[in-house]
Formats: structure tokens, C-alpha cells, sequence
């Protein structure tokens, strides 16, 4: 592992709580308030982190031992995605596989932590993180199915070192709707607007936020810590097959990809600025329509 | 061979022991279950001889009977479905013992044994036997002993209506056999397996075309495809639990050795075979999983499980057959393999979770998700065992679900990445696929496993559970351990089914060797990766430990959102749960809401329950056999027990015989 690698390994660690200060800048901005700091979120773990825990009376291990897993999972799956062109710490055939399923335990494990409190609240968040997620699933992987088939490589690394901008001459569609499809699932898995409103205040609105309700103080922070890697994590594929920068100079590479990062977060910001939630019985067509354009990329590409 | 000999002679003794000591019922079922372990333990090892060795060792007595010799062999495929046989016929059996310890019809248990060893001695002639009339015996037997066992509790109408759907449906599918035996035993000219395999390879097409279809209908029913497994989620409820774990586990699968051995007779498979298989797994995958989520009776909702595996093996026989057709070797031995390590997994992680439904059973006294809750702290092992076997069955990582189903995305992406068109357009049906089953496979475990054992008890059955007793433990914590021994041990495991994926190919070792020597490198990272994570959750939980050392941890009730007076019966239930995502999939909804509303300002007890039935038995079996019996019931007027009329039909009969004699 070369020193590249160990920066591109560190930097989801170090930056992804950033992510979040950005979405709620722009958000900030287009409601014409000053917001919350960009570094707000680093404060909030340092202050969750400090504090002590309440556990309800119901739960089993399994509620404790959820945000662990769940974090483990999601720090793995940052060391398998590759960032700005350089090889990921961990890198082999169909890794990405494994990417997808390190997600599968994560999502298990936090709806089985949600079901442990017996709340009827966290029972219906759970339910439908299931339900969505269940059609986020194939959209990711047909959809990294058709960037393999264009690179003709199955391992995340290769795959996205062999894409750059120039393969919008031959392959333009597909990325766009590659990269359409990941946006989708980028923003389901993180429960972002459209598909659920980190926002609300309404228990009986959300999806992800509801799921959380019970826990508190480190573990708390584990789960928010956590989710802030996730949106990175999901983010940063999503970058790579839009905008593929190489410029055959590394640091140049990661500037890049950082900057598309940035841009990523004012973008998911200018959206849930200008959107509402869609009906939840709306959310799974919004799903299919990824599959669709998934589908859709590959079938471009079975020439 | 000698060894496998010596399990089924043990067995078959034991059974014979049982019937003979019946007036002494304990010690008779303790004869049973000592013979059943026994058996079962030789049978294993002799499995894993043939497996690792690769070597074919055959018995051929010549018998008066037509159509060739008395002729067994134990070659590595047949070792791989007659591993999970034997391993987990021995755990069924200790775990039988003890499910059935005070049963009140110690005579019905004793006879039950009997039943069971006779099963498993089938089950291990059907995967030995290398002459079609012998298969067709065992497989036959196999009916018989399961049907039996299946109707145990015959006093409930329910369990005999299971028995005899169960009955009926096995000898419908036997029907297509004979047919399959007849016309390959007739091209072959003899009934023996090898005769029929070398007169495969000239087979016209149009012959094995319909052999070929004759082969999945009637391999398909004992495998449960759909729409031909309406059987199995009634007589899988039906039975007592570890001969549900023993069907659903093992059973089955023999429709899948079955399969796979016609495949090997019926020479090089054409491209529509593939296709065949793929789409019949996806649909059995699909629809499987689906009909599952809707279930609310939890050995129901492991039946309709099990044709959701069966579909991921077929999606994998599916991939292997389209990559051999079309000459993507890698593509094909990596399907392969991933149906067939998919086969012992199922075996394990499903004989887990059927015994630890029936731990629930047992102790709670109700099979309703609905009415359970909280019992992971009433039934500690139960519950982490069903945790892991239900980890294992959503193909999450690092456990042994994960491999198999990583074999064949590890296949079909190659097969995307590296093929022409058509195999493309094969490997990402598969990969869709897969991914939809395995997302909707983990909302139905986190529905089971979090309304059974997370949560507040729904009801009184849930307070106050017996906990398993040892000889229950023992059994689930050894299959829960092999769950993640194979996942840990996945690159050694992997290459070892080399042998057995060469010879469900019809090919030589070494291609198959190669073919899983790329596999090794991925799953010895999986491996690593899951070290690591390992690794990392004990760092976490000592960050954790350390960090609520010096601090106040409260215990509270759960946030009810200012709620004064929260009750149990508020939680989400299995129901409730699977509503959104069922919602989703009209096609599957068959779903019936029996509801009635409060009204009035005083109103009455309320009620709401859902129901959903099988939609093929519903909407397809049911009219059909209707229909039939409506038209074959006319024949019933000349069934009307008057001797004087039957003897009238005789006379008749002869004199029209007499005719045609004389013409």
C-alpha cells in the first residue's frame, strides 16, 4: 500500500462528516438562512460521543451490538471503493459483491436493532427500509453490471480506473444512465428527498430517522458517523461513473474527485430544496425506474 | 462403498429393530434413533471420501429383474447430496428424540422411526442408485416414508389433507418419469444409467427435447419449482419439525440430484435448456420469496423459503447450462458450483431454521408470528441460532449463504464482463435477480426473526416459553457452527467440490479445477475482509465500553411518543411488516383483509386478520381438480353397489371380448 492509497483510504474517514455541512449549507442558502456550520456534524459526534446512554428496558444484545456492526460494515465498504482513479486499500475480482452485501448486513442489522425496541414506530421504519431497499438492490448492481461490461473488469478499482472522461465519446448514454440510476439509489440508501426527509419531525413520516428513535449517546454517534460514510461511500461511485476525471497526475485526480464530491452535496441540496417527499406509495416506482435505466444502460451495451 | 453399505444396512436393521420391539416404545425409539445416528454418521463419512478422493467405486449384482443389473455407485456428485443427507439426517434424528420425549402417543413415535430411517435409506438409494427401476423404488420408498411421517399428527384435518396433496403430487411427478425411463431406456436398451449416458451423447434432438421436459416436470415437483410446489407449503407445516428440516433441507434436493444426474444422460445441452432453467429459477426465486413474505405461520413461511433456494440453485444450473451451451467454460463451472455448494448451504441453514421453529413450536406452543415476541430473551440459544441460520439464508457475509450465491455472481459476472451477447444478457438476468431475492430474503428474516424474537410478547403463549432442552440445543448450535465454518473455510471448500462440478458438467477434473482455482483468490479476500470487520466490531465495542465506563446508563421504556398507556399488542406485526413490500408486487398479492371497523360511539371488539393463500392452488389446482372430478364423476353412474348390474357388466365384457376374439 503506497502512500496514495493510505490517502484515498483515510480520506472517507476524515472528510465524510463535511458532506453532510455542505447539503445543509445549500439548503441553508435557498431558505435564506445562515445554517448550521459546515463542520456541524463533526461537533455533534464529539458531543454524542460524551455522553452517556439510555436504553429501553425491551431491548436485547441486538440493539446494542446493531450500531457496531453497522458502522464496522460501512467503515469495510469505504476501504473497498476506490477514490479519484487510485486503487482501493482492498481491491479483487467481484469486490464489489461484497461491497453490495457489507451494505445488506448493515441494513439487517439496523432493522433488527429498530424491531428490538418493539415500538410500533421504528416497526414501520423498518418495514419500509426493507421494502425500498429490496428494489434499490437490483438497480445497483445491474447498474455496476453495465460499468463492467464497458470495462470489462468485475472489481471496483479497475472498473472505475477504466472509465474516464473520454468514454463519454463512445459510451455517453450509459454512463448518464448509469448514472441516473445510481442517483436514485444514492439517494434511497441515504434516505435523502425524495424517498425520505431527514428533516421531519413527524414519527410517522420517516423511513431511516425512525429506525434510530431509541438510540442514544456513543451509540448514537456510531449510527450518525456511519451514515455520513455511507453517503460518502455511495456518493463517491456515483461521481466516478459521471465524472470520470484522469488527468495521469494522481493528486490532480483526487482534487477532482473532491471537487465532484462538493459538488455532489450542493447538489443533493438544491434538490431538497426544490422537491418534496414523494408519497411513500409513489417511492417504489421512483425504484423501478431505476432498474429501468439500469437495465437500459446494459441493454446499450449488449452489442 | 463398503461404508455406504453398512449405513444403509444400519438403517434399514434399525427400522426393522423398531417394528420388531413396538410393544416396548421407548426402547424401540431409542433403537431407531441409535440406528438412524449410526447410519447416518458411516453414510457421512463415506460422502466425504468419495468427495475429496474423486474417486467412483460401484457394486453391480446381476438380478433376475429386466433391464440390467442391481448397480450402485457413490461417485463425488452423488456424495455431495449425500453429505447433507447423512449429516443432517443424524442432528434431525437426536433433535427428533428429544422434540418427542414425553409425546403422548409413545407408540405413534416409536412407528415414526421406523418411517424416518426408512426415508433416509431411501434418500441414500435414490442418490446411489445407478439403475433407473432401482431409483425408481427408492424414490418411490422416499414417498412413501415422507407421506407417512408427514401425516404423524393424522388426527387434525389439516395435516391429512397435507398428507394426501403430498401424495398425490409426488406420484404426479413419478408419472413424468416413467415416462423420461421409458424413452431413454428404450433408446439406450437397457435401464442402467451408464447405457443411458453413452447413448445420450446421439440422442436426436427431438428426443431430448421432451426428455428433457419430462425431467423438469418430474424432478421439478419433488424440487418444489413453481407452479408445481403447492405440495410443499402444506406438507412442510404439516409434519413434526426436524422431518421438516429433513424434507425441506435434504429432500428436496433429490429433484435437483435427480436433474442433474438426467442432465449428464442426455448428452450436450441445448442453448433453450439453460434459458429454461434460468427463468425457472428466477421464477421460483421470485415468487418464493414473495409468498413467503406474506406468511405469518412460521413453518409455512420456511416452506415457501425453500422454493425460493431451490430457485437460486436452478438460477445457478441455469447460468452453468447457458455458459456450457455456449462455451464460456468459466462462466459455466462457476454456476455449477455455486448451485451445488448452494445445496449443502440450503441443507444447513434450513435444517437450522426448522428446528429452531420447531424449538418455538414446542415451547410456545404456537407456530403464529403474530402471537410471539421477546423470545430471544426467554429462548437464548434458539434465538442466536435462528439468527445466524437467518443471516446465513439472506446470503449475508461473512456465513456460508453468502459463498455459494457469491460463486454464482462471481460466474455471471464474469460471464458479463467477458462473454458475446447472449451469455451477457443470461448472467444479468441472474445478476438482477439474485439481488432481488436477496433483498426481499432480508426483509422476510428481519420480519421472522425480529416479530418472533425481538420485541414484547404479543401474546400469552410468548411469557412464559420452555426452553429447548439439550438434545434440541445440541443439533442447532452444530448447524449454526457449520454455517460459519463453511463460510470462513470458503476458499478451501470451494475448490473441493471440483470433482463434483466435473461431474454434474460431464467433464474432466481439471477444467473444473481451473475453473475454481479463479474463484479461490475472491473468497480468500471475502474471507480477510471478514476478518477484518470482525476486528473491527471488537474495536468498536471496547471504544463503546470504554467510552459508558464513567458515564450514567439509563434503562427506560421504549419511546412510545408521549403515548401514556403503550401495550404490547401496538407492535408491528409479521403482517403489518410485510404490507409495503408486498404492495409493491401486485402479481403476488393474493392477499385476502378480513376487517371489521368500529362503529358507533360504543363500539364493539374490533378484528382485523389477513390470509394469504397459495395463488396457484387457489386460482389453478384447485378449478382444475374440480373440473376433473366434475367430469369424471359421470363415470360414477355405474357405481352403484348393485351386484346383480356388476354382474351384468361381466357378462357384457366377456361377450364384447368374445366378439373380437372370434373376428
Amino acid at each position: 500500500m503506497n502512500v496514495l492509497s493510505l490517502t484515498t483510504l483515510l480520506l472517507p474517514f476524515v472528510c465524510a462528516p463535511a458532506l453532510l455541512g455542505i447539503i445543509n449549507k445549500t439548503k441553508a442558502f435557498f431558505a435564506g438562512r445562515k445554517g448550521v456550520p459546515v463542520l456541524q456534524a463533526y461537533f455533534e459526534l464529539w458531543k454524542l460521543l460524551h455522553k452517556g446512554a439510555v436504553y429501553s428496558r425491551t431491548t436485547t444484545w441486538v440493539f446494542r451490538a446493531g450500531p457496531m456492526i453497522g458502522l464496522a460494515c460501512v467503515m469495510l465498504a469505504a476501504a473497498l471503493a476506490p477514490f479519484g482513479g487510485v486503487r482501493s486499500a482492498i481491491a479483487f475480482p467481484c469486490d464489489l459483491i461484497l461491497f453490495a452485501y457489507l451494505f445488506g448486513v448493515m441494513r439487517f442489522v439496523t432493522v433488527l436493532a429498530a424491531l428490538d425496541t418493539g415500538s410500533s414506530f421504528e416497526g414501520m421504519g423498518a418495514s419500509r427500509e426493507v421494502a425500498f431497499s429490496a428494489l434499490a438492490e437490483p438497480a445497483l448492481l445491474v447498474g455496476l453490471a453495465a460499468v463492467a461490461r464497458l470495462t470489462g473488469s468485475c472489481s471496483l478499482s479497475d472498473m472505475f480506473s477504466g472509465l474516464s472522461l473520454g468514454t463519454y465519446l463512445h459510451a455517453g448514454p450509459v454512463l448518464v444512465l448509469v448514472g441516473g440510476a445510481l442517483l436514485i439509489v444514492f439517494l434511497t440508501e441515504n434516505a435523502r428527498i425524495p424517498v425520505d426527509d431527514p428533516n421531519t419531525h413527524l414519527e410517522l413520516t420517516m423511513i431511516h430517522e425512525v429506525m434510530v428513535l431509541d438510540h442514544s449517546g456513543p451509540d448514537f454517534a456510531f449510527i450518525l458517523y456511519g451514515a455520513a460514510l455511507k453517503l460518502w461511500v455511495l456518493g463517491s461511485l456515483l461521481i466516478h461513473v459521471v465524472a470520470p476525471v484522469r488527468t495521469g497526475h494522481a493528486g490532480l485526480d483526487i482534487a477532482a474527485a473532491l471537487c465532484a464530491m462538493a459538488g455532489l452535496g450542493v447538489l443533493v441540496g438544491i434538490i431538497e430544496s426544490c422537491m418534496a417527499r414523494l408519497r411513500l406509495v409513489r417511492v417504489p416506482r421512483l425504484l423501478m425506474g431505476a432498474v429501468v435505466l439500469s437495465a437500459l444502460a446494459f441493454v446499450l451495451l449488449l452489442r | 462403498m463398503i461404508l455406504s453399505l453398512i449405513s444403509l444396512a444400519a438403517l434399514m436393521l434399525g427400522g426393522v429393530l423398531v417394528v420388531l420391539t413396538k410393544g416396548a416404545p421407548v426402547w424401540s425409539a431409542r433403537a431407531g434413533v441409535a440406528s438412524a445416528v449410526a447410519g447416518c454418521v458411516c453414510g457421512c463419512i463415506a460422502g466425504f471420501q468419495a468427495l475429496v478422493g474423486g474417486r467412483t467405486e460401484s457394486l453391480e449384482i446381476p438380478w433376475s429383474v429386466p433391464g440390467g443389473a442391481l448397480h450402485l455407485a457413490l461417485d463425488p456428485l452423488s456424495a455431495v447430496f449425500l453429505i447433507p443427507i447423512t449429516g443432517l439426517g443424524a442432528l434431525c434424528a437426536i433433535y427428533g428424540a428429544a422434540y418427542f420425549q414425553g409425546h403422548r402417543d409413545a407408540k405413534g413415535v416409536a412407528l415414526s422411526w421406523f418411517h424416518y430411517n426408512l426415508l433416509v435409506a431411501s434418500m441414500i438409494g435414490v442418490v446411489l442408485a445407478r439403475n433407473a427401476l432401482l431409483f425408481l423404488v427408492a424414490w418411490e420408498t422416499m414417498a412413501l416414508a415422507s407421506f407417512f411421517l408427514v401425516s404423524f399428527e393424522h388426527g387434525k384435518a389439516t395435516v391429512r389433507t397435507a398428507g394426501w396433496i403430498y401424495l398425490i403430487a409426488c406420484h404426479l411427478g413419478t408419472a413424468f418419469l416413467l415416462a423420461l425411463f421409458a424413452i431413454l431406456g428404450e433408446r439406450a436398451g437397457s435401464l442402467d444409467f451408464a447405457a443411458m449416458a453413452q447413448s445420450g451423447a446421439a440422442l436426436p434432438a427431438s428426443v431430448s427435447r421432451w426428455a428433457f421436459v419430462l425431467a423438469l416436470l418430474g424432478f421439478g415437483t419433488k424440487a418444489g419449482y413453481i407452479p408445481v410446489h403447492v405440495w410443499l407449503p402444506e406438507a412442510h407445516p404439516a409434519a413434526p419439525s426436524h422431518v421438516s428440516a429433513l424434507m425441506s433441507g435434504v429432500m428436496i434436493k433429490t429433484g435437483i440430484y435427480g436433474l442433474l444426474r438426467m442432465l449428464a444422460c442426455l448428452g450436450a445441452p441445448a442453448p433453450w435448456w439453460g434459458w429454461c432453467l434460468l427463468g425457472t429459477g428466477l421464477v421460483s426465486g421470485i415468487l418464493g420469496v414473495l409468498f413467503a413474505l406474506a406468511q405469518h405461520d412460521i413453518k409455512r413461511l420456511l416452506a415457501y423459503h425453500s422454493v425460493e433456494n431451490i430457485g437460486i440453485i436452478t438460477i445457478g444450473l441455469g447460468v452453468g447450462c447457458i455458459g456450457l451451451s455456449y462455451g464460456a467454460q468459466g462462466v459455466a463451472v462457476l454456476g455449477f458450483a455455486g448451485a451445488l455448494l448452494h445445496v449443502l448451504n440450503h441443507a444447513v441453514f434450513k435444517g437450522l431454521l426448522f428446528l429452531g421453529a420447531g424449538a418455538v413450536l414446542h415451547g410456545a406452543g404456537t407456530g403464529d408470528i403474530d402471537h410471539l415476541g421477546g423470545l430471544l430473551k426467554r429462548m437464548p440459544v434458539t434465538g442466536v441460532t435462528f439468527l445466524i441460520g437467518s443471516a446465513a439464508i439472506c446470503g449475508l457475509p461473512p456465513l456460508n449463504g453468502f459463498v455459494s450465491e457469491f460463486l454464482i455472481y462471481l460466474g455471471a459476472f464474469q460471464g458479463v464482463a467477458s462473454s458475446p451477447g447472449v451469455v451477457v444478457a443470461a448472467c444479468v438476468a441472474a445478476i438482477a435477480g439474485l439481488a432481488l431475492i436477496g433483498g426481499l430474503a432480508a426483509a422476510c428474516f428481519t420480519k421472522a426473526f425480529g416479530v418472533i424474537f425481538l420485541g414484547e410478547p404479543r401474546s400469552e403463549h410468548a411469557v412464559h416459553p420452555h426452553p429447548a432442552s439439550p438434545g434440541m440445543r445440541v443439533p442447532m448450535l452444530a448447524l449454526a457452527a457449520v454455517c460459519v465454518l463453511i463460510g470462513l473455510s470458503a476458499p478451501v471448500v470451494a475448490p473441493g467440490l471440483a470433482n463434483a462440478v466435473a461431474g454434474a458438467m460431464n467433464t474432466p477434473p481439471g477444467a473444473a479445477r481451473a475453473g475454481l482455482n479463479a474463484a479461490v483468490s475472491p473468497l480468500a479476500w471475502v474471507v480477510g475482509v471478514s476478518a477484518a470487520g470482525l476486528a473491527l466490531i471488537l474495536v468498536l465495542a471496547a471504544l463503546r465500553k470504554r467510552l459508558l465506563a464513567a458515564r450514567t446508563v439509563g434503562a427506560a421504556g421504549t419511546w412510545d411518543c408521549g403515548y401514556v398507556r403503550p401495550t404490547a399488542r401496538m407492535q408491528y406485526t409479521a403482517s403489518s411488516f410485510a404490507q409495503p413490500v408486498l404492495d409493491v408486487f401486485p402479481l403476488a398479492r393474493g392477499t385476502r383483509y378480513r376487517q371489521v371497523q368500529p362503529a358507533g360511539v360504543l363500539p364493539a371488539p374490533v378484528s382485523f386478520s389477513t390470509e394469504t393463500k397459495d395463488l396457484f392452488r387457489n386460482r389453478f389446482y384447485e378449478p382444475f381438480f374440480k373440473r376433473t372430478a366434475e367430469v369424471l364423476s359421470w363415470f360414477r353412474r355405474a357405481q352403484h353397489g348393485r351386484v346383480q348390474l356388476y354382474v351384468l357388466y361381466l357378462a357384457l365384457a366377456l361377450i364384447v371380448l368374445l366378439v373380437f376374439g372370434l373376428k
